[in-house]
């Protein structure tokens, strides 16, 4: 590729002079970027099967395969939670479900969920697919890595897999991992099966970094001309923020899962004091379990940020297109993603307010955590306030963006419950926290997937899905997942702990028997519906709308590749030149409601564009 | 139908399952009431600004729905309006911050008249010990634990002599006193918890950790263990009957004391050596 290209500065000197606008104020150097300092990306080219599909460099092939494996993960995520519903929903009908196989399915569908759908989801899948697209580069800056990347996550998802053909089956220690139960007798799966997890979670990590640092370098590096750090969409900002949280939090998880593994195969004592277990005195001693709790959360609650800023960026962009408005207060909704980002590392013992710390750790976590209820809620103000004075589309994107906001706002709020300490006390360890953070971590961020994948599934297939099979999708996960988690709260309130395979007569939580026959009701039609998607993608390809370029009309440079679905290279002979950020909607003056981030100002030059 | 409407319904429909919800605590049996009187106030200010962003989201879908000839409005900021709403957000947040950590102060203030009780936790039950006439709990040490000495108590620490051992996975405790829970476990993570008294903590192998309240209504509870324990933790209860001052005495008295157990094991030493010698 590098002949093709060998010439690349001076295309990129002169495409600055492309002003045959003769539009009255033009002047000479309106349309000036400066030019290029560094040569063209050499790419490999692959022509077998194999080197196209399979060990394929190219990050978009590399997104899509990041993403279906994700989703993978999520249906067997999804079954577990089937199975969990199926036990507390109606105890004893599924004989084959015993305490021992209830508390791996929480495990292995809490793990999973987080780190093996989501997070693989987020970055793997739409930030492999989008950031070189955005930015305008030819591909990541490691494309080699990045191949390598995928396939350490395959692994990484084997080994998980594996864990439930071992003896004991997989880990049923709760997705935390908490020590000393973890590798002792009397949790499932305390010995192959947790080591199989900490294993997968290292070669997760390890596959993560170098994903990872090519979507950070990429970001910096690789930007096309005129794609300054202020004009990227709000998707590659929220991607990018994650992804720098994930290097620096990651490390935390890694070595609590080697620390935790020695612990269980050499006898080390990292997390391990003197324990008494059935009347014998082990031969641990002097570790301290409540350390492994804060390299856990302190890995674990950026985790909570690494899903939910890339959510942040796309629902952003998704809102704007399709309220044909520019996303209200750009700046601010970085800072806010950065600013969220830097806090979201002083804030991790929020979730060990009651795991026998110091207390007085107390005041000064809830006082980080609350501060950061301000850029988030500048954030969904930003939001609500681009919906107003739009000119809304209300398609099946626009309707996951709407769910967002009501389930985003709602688990957010709840979060204020949780994160101020004494409040936590009551509620920490109940059912208010399970539906907390499924509203806040797990539906909402699911709503921006779904958005997302109806947005720009026309960019990497080339069809429409379908608008009606959509809207059935939508409603049926909305309001189904809604009245899951909604009412679920309200057993928090009354005390029914959290991780119980089965109440008994609890004289305060038989009258939740009720309700926790309905939710299992309503988890079984969400979970169903997700196969409308499954079904709709199927048919789409087959015989689908086709969608031509830009159908949205967006001015994000995914958009405006030379061919739709883009190519390996994405640009085909020369790089997209950037001259404005990608939300000038419905600006005045304008012929159409779009100008795109490659309109060079002498073409628009009569209209009252403001920020550029 | 509008997609408006349904979020709409959804807003209030919220809004009516809260109100007439029959899943609400249970009524508070300890000093911990403003920790509710918090959830309260969060529920207002909180569930208030849940409302009003839902409700402006559902009236821009209404207002501004596509129209071909309709041209949004273009203005990518508003410097004053930004201010004006992260302050507003500020001053909520605050409001519902200090209550929060005042109350949490006196969380981690235990009171000095406050009766120490020992709770042990181990897979899957919970053993409770009190302070003997010396007002001071024995040290423990984990090792110490065995059939002789269920508490592992230090045998050389004169503390631990009087000390009175519940016989009883039922904890009985005084209305109206402060009670300061010293929780421990043998083995894995544990959490000594009833729900009316709102109060919990962590109980961690290896380091002793505290909590308190005061119970301030009679009756019967149950405790349930809320941090996973492993396999048997939704099996894991025990109970805490509060009564009155003299009911409250009655029952102690019939515990046992530590130095009751001593004395029974060498009364049982000395014949097992007599019956060995003749």
């Amino acid at each position: 590729m590098s002949e093709d290209y060998n010439d690349n500065k001076t295309i990129h000197a002169q495409s600055s002079e492309t002003m045959g606008g003769g539009s009255a104020g033009v002047t000479p150097d309106m349309d000036y970027v400066r030019p290029a300092e560094i040569a063209d990306q050499d790419l490999y080219h692959g022509h077998s099967f194999i080197t196209k599909w399979i060990f394929c460099q190219d990050a978009k092939v590399i997104g899509v395969q990041y993403f279906l494996l994700a989703t993978f993960t999520g249906v067997v995520g999804l079954i577990l939670s089937w199975l969990m519903r199926l036990q507390l929903g109606f105890p004893g009908a599924a004989g084959f479900v015993t305490a021992e196989h209830y508390y791996q399915f929480v495990t292995m569908h809490g793990m999973i969920m987080v780190v093996y759908f989501l997070t693989a989801l987020f970055l793997g899948g739409f930030g492999n697919y989008l950031i070189p697209l955005m930015v305008g580069a030819r591909d990541m800056v490691f494309p080699y890595l990045n191949m390598v990347s995928f396939w350490s996550f395959f692994v990484a998802v084997a080994v998980l897999m594996a864990s439930f053909f071992v003896p004991g089956g997989p880990t049923g220690a709760g997705w935390t991992l908490y020590p000393p139960q973890t590798i002792l007798e009397g949790t499932p799966g305390s010995g192959a099966g947790i080591l199989l997890m900490c294993l997968s979670l290292i070669l997760f990590v390890a596959g993560f970094t170098m994903g990872g640092l090519n979507y950070l370098i990429t970001v910096l590096q690789a930007r096309t001309r005129g794609m300054t750090l202020m004009r990227m969409p709000l998707t590659v900002w929220g991607i990018f923020t994650a992804t720098v949280l994930a290097m620096l939090a990651f490390p935390a998880l890694l070595v609590g899962a080697l620390m935790m593994s020695l612990d269980k195969v050499l006898g080390t004592s990292f997390f391990m004091p003197t324990i008494l277990k059935a009347g014998e005195v082990l031969e641990y001693g002097g570790g301290s379990p409540i350390l492994f709790q804060h390299l856990f959360w302190f890995f674990g609650h950026p985790e909570v940020y690494i899903v939910a800023l890339p959510a942040f960026g796309i629902i952003s962009d998704l809102i704007s297109v399709h309220a044909r408005k520019n996303i209200f207060g750009y700046r601010m909704m970085v800072w806010a993603i950065v600013g969220i980002g830097a806090l979201s590392f002083f804030v991790w013992a929020h979730h060990m307010y009651v795991s026998g710390m110091n207390p007085w750790f107390g005041f000064f976590f809830a006082t980080t955590t609350l501060i950061i209820a301000v850029p988030t809620a500048m954030k969904v103000y930003n939001w609500i306030l681009t919906l107003w004075r739009g000119n809304i589309r209300m398609n099946t994107v626009m309707l996951w963006c709407l769910g967002f906001i009501v389930t985003f706002v709602n688990g957010g709020i709840t979060g204020i419950f949780l994160g101020n300490v004494s409040v936590d006390v009551p509620l920490s360890d109940t059912y208010f926290v399970v539906a907390h953070f499924h509203m806040v971590m797990g539906i909402a961020p699911l709503m921006v997937i779904m958005g997302a994948v109806y947005h720009w599934f026309p960019l990497v297939a080339g069809r429409f899905l379908s608008e009606k099979l959509g809207k059935w999708h939508f409603w049926l996960t909305f309001l189904g997942a809604y009245s899951i988690y909604f009412p679920m709260h309200y057993l928090g309130f009354i005390g029914v702990p959290r991780r119980y395979y089965e109440m008994y007569d609890s004289p305060y939580v038989t009258s939740a028997v009720g309700m926790n026959e309905f939710i299992s009701l309503a988890a079984f039609l969400v979970g169903a519906a997700q196969f409308i998607l499954i079904y709709n993608i199927i048919k789409t390809l087959k015989t689908g709308k086709p969608a031509g370029k830009n159908p949205w009309k967006a001015n994000s440079l995914e958009w405006l590749t030379p061919t739709v679905p883009p190519e390996h290279g994405n640009w085909g002979d020369r790089l997209p030149v950037v001259h404005r950020w990608p939300y000038d909607f419905s600006v005045p003056g304008a012929k159409d409601d779009y100008i795109t981030q490659t309109t060079p100002p002498s073409e628009v030059s009569n209209t009252g564009v403001e920020k550029t | 139908m509008h997609p408006g409407i349904i979020f709409f319904l959804v807003i209030l429909g919220s809004i009516l399952f809260h109100i007439f919800t029959p899943w609400y605590w249970t009524d508070v049996a300890s000093n911990w009431g403003g920790m509710d009187d918090t959830i309260t106030l969060t529920f207002w200010i909180g569930g208030g600004v849940f409302v009003a962003v839902c409700l402006f989201m559902v009236y821009c879908v209404f207002k501004f729905s596509y129209k071909e000839n309709r041209k949004a409005e273009y203005k990518p900021e508003d410097k004053k309006l930004e201010k004006i709403l992260t302050w507003a957000t500020t001053l909520g947040v605050v409001a519902l911050l200090a209550p929060g950590l005042v109350i949490w102060n006196s969380y981690v203030n235990v009171p000095k008249n406050a009766l120490e009780v020992d709770v042990m936790a181990w897979q899957w039950g919970w053993q409770y010990r009190l302070p003997g006439k010396d007002g001071k709990l024995g040290t423990t040490q984990v090792v110490n634990v065995n059939d002789n000495n269920p508490f592992g108590i230090n045998l050389d620490d004169p503390y631990g002599k009087d000390d009175v051992m519940i016989q009883s996975d039922v904890l009985n405790l005084e209305n109206n006193v402060p009670v300061k829970i010293l929780l421990r476990s043998v083995d894995v993570l544990h959490n000594w918890y009833v729900p009316q008294f709102r109060a919990k903590m962590d109980a961690v192998p290896g380091i002793v950790t505290f909590y308190w309240f005061e119970p301030n209504k009679t009756g019967e509870f149950e405790v349930l263990c809320v941090e996973y324990c492993g396999v048997g933790h939704y099996a894991m209860r025990g109970g805490v009957i509060v009564q009155e001052t003299q009911e409250y005495n009655k029952w102690l008295d019939q515990q046992e004391l530590f130095s009751d157990l001593i004395a029974k094991q060498e009364k049982m030493e000395t014949e097992k050596t007599k019956l060995v010698k003749k």
